[in-house]
């Protein structure tokens, strides 16, 4: 949301994230890790790469979206930016300080600054609560000796601004509907007044009409709270309206960092291009999109050097030794591909 | 000259210990061959319940209260489950839009293909693997023999897609209804299954039914598109008439708020309040709560699709 520009350009780094890595193992049991190799038993660990040295910075103000399709790994990047999984390695810090290796206890005053709103408003709100109850739980335990009067006004502040009748802070979230309950996550999300708010696809279950008013607060609460999003969707007609920046994932790796009007207008990755030119949009008939080639690879066993070129048609020898590094353009977009840097016909 | 599919006034119901629920409150649409036909609406207006109905796959306590489902003449609504199922899969097929729920996990896809085969035709178990063999290869699946031996799992989403629509293919049927067919996918995976799904309909003249929310997906696949509001069509026509300059207000504010046509940052537009519960359904325009046009006769009177200058067919009382 690009309301401040001025924000955006002071570039006060809100979050910086250093070169992070996760993987999960995911080889189960010790029996299940031995297996026969040239007649002997080995103990073989089985890893799925999620992430891999992604390298990000946030500043105040903006709406950074983290775009990529099903498994290239953007929720759990918005996991471990959030402390939810410790990073394999790599390094977070907010506003300077850093938050990746945290105890518990010396993680909870981040806590209150950074919230989370995630995707399934019928799974994210716990149905034995009700909405009073949700929204109270945070204020309590973070503000201990809040008053129960400033927490009751506090909570009808909250309802109102995201648009739902305080009248119904003692109903259960089965009573309400779908975009009812993400203005309640929402809600629940803004009640310790945060200064950065992940939001983990908080559209994508939601029916357009009721998409449009959810972007719409969304974008109001940044703007009347000064709020930094990290934004992590597949919708990139959602990430063209709301983003000041877009990150491009692949495969856990990040391919392209740019403007969202660079990244629309000239992208330069080819999974970027490939990815722009899917999108269907009202009132094109004719598809143009090109065509990637392949399937998307397993994060299990990452391909060798960049890790999109077994579906990438400028892909060569070097593109499969060598891990592309990321390229400066000249307008400020950050860009890991070896055809880019090599300037290779991609017309 | 008659229709290849032609649904006439079809109302749907369930019945339930309070009453009769009407999910689809007379609606009427046509399709022809190699026709593309796209409808869309919002969770709970009917639209998948409407290819249910054609099939005559209404679950209990659903079930059709008036209408006819006419398929190159015959009367689909009341046949006999026994030649219904000549029909259904066979001259008629329907897919999913979850494709891990619809192959069955513990076999192979050859196993089901043959399955399918065999179940309206009278074949060996070779001559359907051949048939086989020929539509994973029209849908574009690398190495079909090696694959025909595998199961479910041992494909990718979109892989998984295919092989449905390459199962719905078998018997060469004349429609084709896909129920939100790529609402599961990534969008590159969708672009291919959607050019997949438009190359299938030219080249072997099948008519397609589409039943969306994405409204970018209906207006580069179909021709010809129904918009449905609490279980009635309230715009229809061509696609490019309905998408470029809506007549309904509905589709006109569901136009509207779509992020993408604006500049970045502006407030998208928003319609006010939500979709109507069945049980709940306003008199007069089912829409008129959350229409800014709206005028006394709204408030009463059910709006008819009437034809506008346009050439389509809208249902509003302001038109």
């Amino acid at each position: 949301m690009p309301y401040d520009i001025e924000a955006m350009n002071n570039n006060t780094p809100i979050l910086t994230i250093k070169n992070v890595v996760k993987h999960f193992d995911i080889s189960g049991g010790l029996l299940d890790q031995l297996k026969l190799k040239n007649g002997r038993i080995v103990r073989e660990k089985t890893t799925v790469k999620a992430v891999n040295d992604v390298s990000l910075t946030i500043n105040k103000g903006e709406t950074l979206s983290v775009v990529g399709e099903s498994g290239c790994g953007k929720s759990t990047l918005a996991r471990v930016v959030m402390g939810l999984y410790p990073p394999n390695a790599g390094e977070i810090y907010y506003k300077g300080d850093r938050i990746d290796h945290l105890t518990h206890k010396e993680m909870l005053p981040f806590r209150k600054k950074m919230q989370m709103i995630f995707q399934d408003p019928y799974a994210s709100l716990n149905p034995r609560k009700t909405v009073k109850q949700t929204l109270e739980e945070p204020l309590r335990f973070h503000n201990p000796k809040m008053s129960r009067t400033a927490i009751h006004d506090k909570i009808i502040s909250v309802m109102k601004q995201v648009g739902v009748d305080p009248a119904w802070s003692s109903r259960y979230p089965h009573e309400f509907s779908g975009g009812q309950r993400q203005r309640i996550s929402i809600a629940r999300a803004l009640i310790l007044d945060p200064d950065l708010i992940v939001a983990d696809e908080p559209v994508s279950a939601l029916d357009v009409s009721i998409q449009a008013q959810i972007l719409n607060l969304l974008m109001d609460a940044g703007r009347e709270r000064g709020l930094t999003y990290l934004f992590i969707t597949h919708d990139l007609s959602v990430v063209e309206h709301i983003s000041s920046r877009v990150a491009v994932m692949y495969l856990g790796t990040l391919c392209e960092l740019a403007k969202t009007e660079d990244l629309f207008a000239t992208p330069a990755h080819p999974y970027t291009r490939a990815l722009l030119s899917a999108i269907p949009r009202v009132g094109e008939t004719k598809p143009k999109n090109i065509k990637l080639k392949g399937e998307v690879p397993t994060p299990v066993n990452l391909p060798t050097g960049c890790v999109f070129h077994g579906r990438c048609v400028y892909a060569n020898e070097r593109c499969i030794n060598e891990v592309p590094k990321r390229t400066l353009l000249d307008n400020g977009t950050l860009v890991a591909c070896h055809a880019v840097e090599e300037n290779r016909d991609m017309d | 000259m008659s229709h290849l599919l032609e649904v006439q006034d079809l109302k749907v119901k369930f019945a339930l210990r309070f009453g009769d629920l009407t999910a689809i409150d007379g609606i009427s649409f046509t399709l022809d061959k190699g026709e593309r036909l796209g409808i869309v609406g919002e969770s709970g207006a009917g639209k998948s319940v409407t290819g249910f109905a054609i099939i005559n796959l209404l679950s209990k306590p659903g079930f059709i209260a008036e209408g006819k489902v006419l398929f190159k003449g015959q009367d689909l609504s009341t046949l006999p489950g026994r030649e219904m199922r000549k029909i259904r899969g066979n001259r008629i097929s329907m897919i999913f839009q979850d494709p891990m729920m619809t192959l069955n996990p513990v076999f192979t896809i050859g196993t089901q293909m043959v399955e399918t085969l065999k179940a309206h035709r009278n074949i060996t178990t070779q001559e359907a693997e051949k048939i086989a063999l020929e539509k994973l290869r029209k849908v574009h699946i690398p190495s079909p023999e090696k694959r025909l031996a595998q199961y479910p799992h041992e494909f990718s989403g979109g892989m998984r897609q295919r092989i449905i629509i390459a199962i719905s293919l078998l018997n060469d049927p004349a429609i084709i209804i896909a129920d939100e067919p790529t609402t599961a996918l990534d969008v590159t995976i969708q672009a291919e299954i959607m050019d997949l799904l438009q190359e299938l309909c030219q080249e072997e003249e099948m008519g397609l039914i589409l039943i969306t929310h994405d409204l970018g997906v209906v207006s580069q696949v179909t021709e010809k598109i129904a918009v449905m509001y609490a279980g009635k069509i309230i715009e229809t026509g061509d696609t490019q008439t309905v998408v470029t300059d809506p007549s309904h207000p509905y589709t006109r504010g569901l136009i509207k708020s779509l992020p993408g046509a604006l500049k970045t940052g502006e407030k998208l537009y928003q319609i006010p309040g939500m979709m109507p519960n069945l049980t709940a359904i306003p008199p007069g325009c089912a829409f008129n709560p959350r229409c800014n046009l709206k005028d006394e006769i709204c408030l009463k009177e059910v709006p008819l699709l009437k034809r506008t200058e346009k050439g389509i067919m809208a249902a509003c009382h302001m038109i």
